[in-house]
């Protein structure tokens, strides 16, 4: 019996969106990718627009996110789902079209079509996984990964003299004209995932107004890749990731 | 009108929805072309200026994921950097063309033209066991009513097809016969992202099987519809082989000089007849095979170091010699150096 019939109608007060599939998540325990995924897809639902919202997965952990979004979705390359969603949206520019892209994807292999698209404006949302290391190669450091912090390879934690600084590429982002909504969220807990989910909503409001590129980045744990249990990893994240990349907007409309 | 330009228009006119590419000489005549064009205006088609190669192609796969007509064009080193993209759209079987104005490499190489890409438009060039369509032009016209024929074979067979023409031929002035305005189709396939049905599954494209047992079926798919295209999509013109002696093969330009070089050694009594292939892949293999039963030995020219003539010796399988004469690094042979050197190497050798 599923859980539906049990539940009778009038005491049904909360349940999966449509939007996304029966599929069992392949996510970590504690990883923040499931929350993420379910915040966009209820957006897509509320919104009415599951018919006409065109995704992109990136290279990465969510490399499979097409199993969990029940809409029509393109796989990228690495790096490249930012010059995938323009081809997309250049013939399509009614549709509503979206890229999920973790830190690796979106800030080290793919900085060029980010910045690039960021630039020309692309009328798309980007939504950017920021968990600071490399969650599906098993836990290599990424361009967010912090100073000090330990990856497998960074296993004496990240000397930003050899290897570089990490990249706040949001704030970044935010500097270019083309972007119309620049904002960074979290969604390890209910309040925050709400708030991160008001901002996907905006975003695509925005879409539908052709304001240009939105861009949600969402400062995620990864406990596997971390080494920590599910709520040792927030705790860690708010306690270090946080003050590295403080949530909030960064860039909102000016009306 | 000149090759670039004359392939740009034909791009408009074969109805295609969209153009993604980046300037690299000698080249760069086609998104020029396309943007004082503004086929927005004319049909709708939609031209942009990526930021790399690499950008476009992808621009590409997602634009064709979405079941449109795409094409992008380069030269050699850009079509390095496509690669990459190239491997994913033949992965996830989606149709477009790629145009490849050749110049010599390797590296930076020069502007100067080459045909030194074969190997990597018709072996493979990026990773895994895939197959372009590779179609040769040796003429101005040839260029434009491939772009028609590569959408056509493209969208037959959901792959990317090739057309690989080189810097003579994109640079060269000469008269051409459009074909008329083709009208955009408004066809939705099942198989690409229009926006999720009612009813029906959502569509994914994808070029990704982590479990071995599924990737190894693609690869069976791939490979079955790679023999079929080897059935049926094989093109070739021959030039004098009915009492031919002895036998020329060379694709694109280097076929025109070649022919030059057939028609004066003709003047002089040699019976030497040619093999132009105009699909380099699928090769002509059958009747390479066939022609070389009937002659005492084959010459292969190319502005390159030896490519084709790889293609040709497998076909010939050991029944006649055949050998290879090549300029390269933008150098092209003449008539007479291509005449010399089948005295030398075929009728004295």
């Amino acid at each position: 019996m599923s859980e539906k019939n049990i539940i009778s109608p009038e005491n049904l007060v909360y349940e999966k969106t449509s939007v996304m599939t029966d599929r069992v998540l392949h996510y970590c325990p504690g990883c923040g990718h499931g929350t993420a995924h379910r915040m966009l897809a209820e957006v897509i639902d509320e919104m009415g627009i599951q018919g006409e919202t065109i995704g992109v997965a990136p290279v990465g952990c969510s490399v499979l996110a097409y199993y969990y979004f029940d809409i029509d979705m393109q796989e990228a390359a690495h790096g490249r789902a930012p010059a995938v969603a323009t081809g997309i949206k250049r013939v399509f520019p009614d549709k509503y079209v979206f890229t999920y892209q973790g830190d690796g994807d979106l800030a080290a292999i793919g900085t060029a079509e980010t910045i690039h698209a960021c630039n020309r404006g692309e009328n798309i949302l980007i939504v950017f996984i920021n968990n600071g290391i490399y969650g599906m190669t098993g836990g290599q450091m990424a361009p967010t990964t912090l100073p000090g912090m330990k990856s497998s390879t960074s296993p004496r934690g990240r000397d930003v003299k050899t290897m570089g600084n990490p990249l706040k590429i949001t704030e970044l982002i935010a500097q270019l004209p083309g972007t119309y909504f620049v904002t960074r969220q979290s969604v390890h807990a209910p309040a925050n995932a709400r708030k991160a989910k008001r901002a996907l909503k905006k975003a695509m409001e925005y879409q539908k107004l052709d304001k240009g590129t939105c861009f949600v980045e969402i400062v995620a744990n990864c406990p596997s890749g971390w080494k920590m249990t599910p709520a040792q990893s927030n705790k860690w994240m708010e306690e270090h990731m946080f003050p590295f990349y403080p949530l909030g907007d960064i860039k909102v409309p000016s009306e | 009108m000149k090759g670039n330009e004359a392939l740009a228009e034909a791009a408009i006119r074969a109805g295609a929805d969209a153009y993604f590419g980046y300037p690299i000489t000698p080249q760069s005549e086609v998104i020029e072309y396309l943007m004082r064009e503004n086929p927005a205006d004319r049909t709708g088609m939609q031209v942009l200026q990526a930021e790399s190669e690499v950008a476009a192609i992808n621009m590409v796969y997602g634009a064709a994921g979405c079941g449109k007509r795409v094409l992008t064009s380069s030269s050699s080193p850009g079509i390095s950097l496509k690669m990459e993209g190239i491997s994913y759209i033949a992965g996830a079987e989606l149709p477009c063309v790629v145009v490849n104005v050749v110049r010599a490499g390797p590296g930076l190489g020069t502007i100067q033209p080459s045909q030194s890409d074969y190997f990597q438009a018709v072996k493979g060039g990026g990773h895994g066991d895939y197959k372009m369509i590779v179609l040769a032009p040796a003429t101005v016209q040839e260029s434009v009513d491939y772009v028609k024929l590569g959408f056509d074979l493209a969208f037959k067979y959901r792959n990317p097809v090739m057309i690989l023409s080189d810097g003579i031929i994109g640079q060269m002035m000469e008269k051409v016969e459009l074909f008329e305005q083709m009208e955009r189709s408004t066809e939705e396939f099942e198989w690409a992202t229009v926006g999720k049905k009612p009813g029906k599954n959502s569509v994914v494209v994808t070029s990704l099987q982590l479990q071995s047992e599924e990737q190894e079926k693609v690869n069976l798919r791939l490979q079955a519809k790679y023999r079929e295209i080897e059935k049926n999509e094989v093109r070739f013109e021959t030039y004098g082989c009915d009492d031919a002696e002895y036998l020329f093969a060379a694709f694109g330009s280097c076929a025109r000089i070649t022919r030059k070089a057939m028609e004066m050694a003709r003047e002089k009594g040699i019976r030497v007849g040619l093999i132009r292939p105009q699909t380099l892949y699928p090769f002509p293999v059958d009747e390479v095979n066939r022609l070389a039963s009937k002659v005492k030995g084959i010459l292969t020219v190319e502005m390159n170091a030896g490519q084709m003539v790889e293609d040709v010796r497998l076909a010939v399988n050991g029944q006649t010699r055949v050998e290879f004469y090549g300029r390269f690094g933008g150098m092209i042979p003449s008539p007479d150096e291509i005449l010399k050197a089948l005295e030398q190497k075929i009728i004295g050798g």
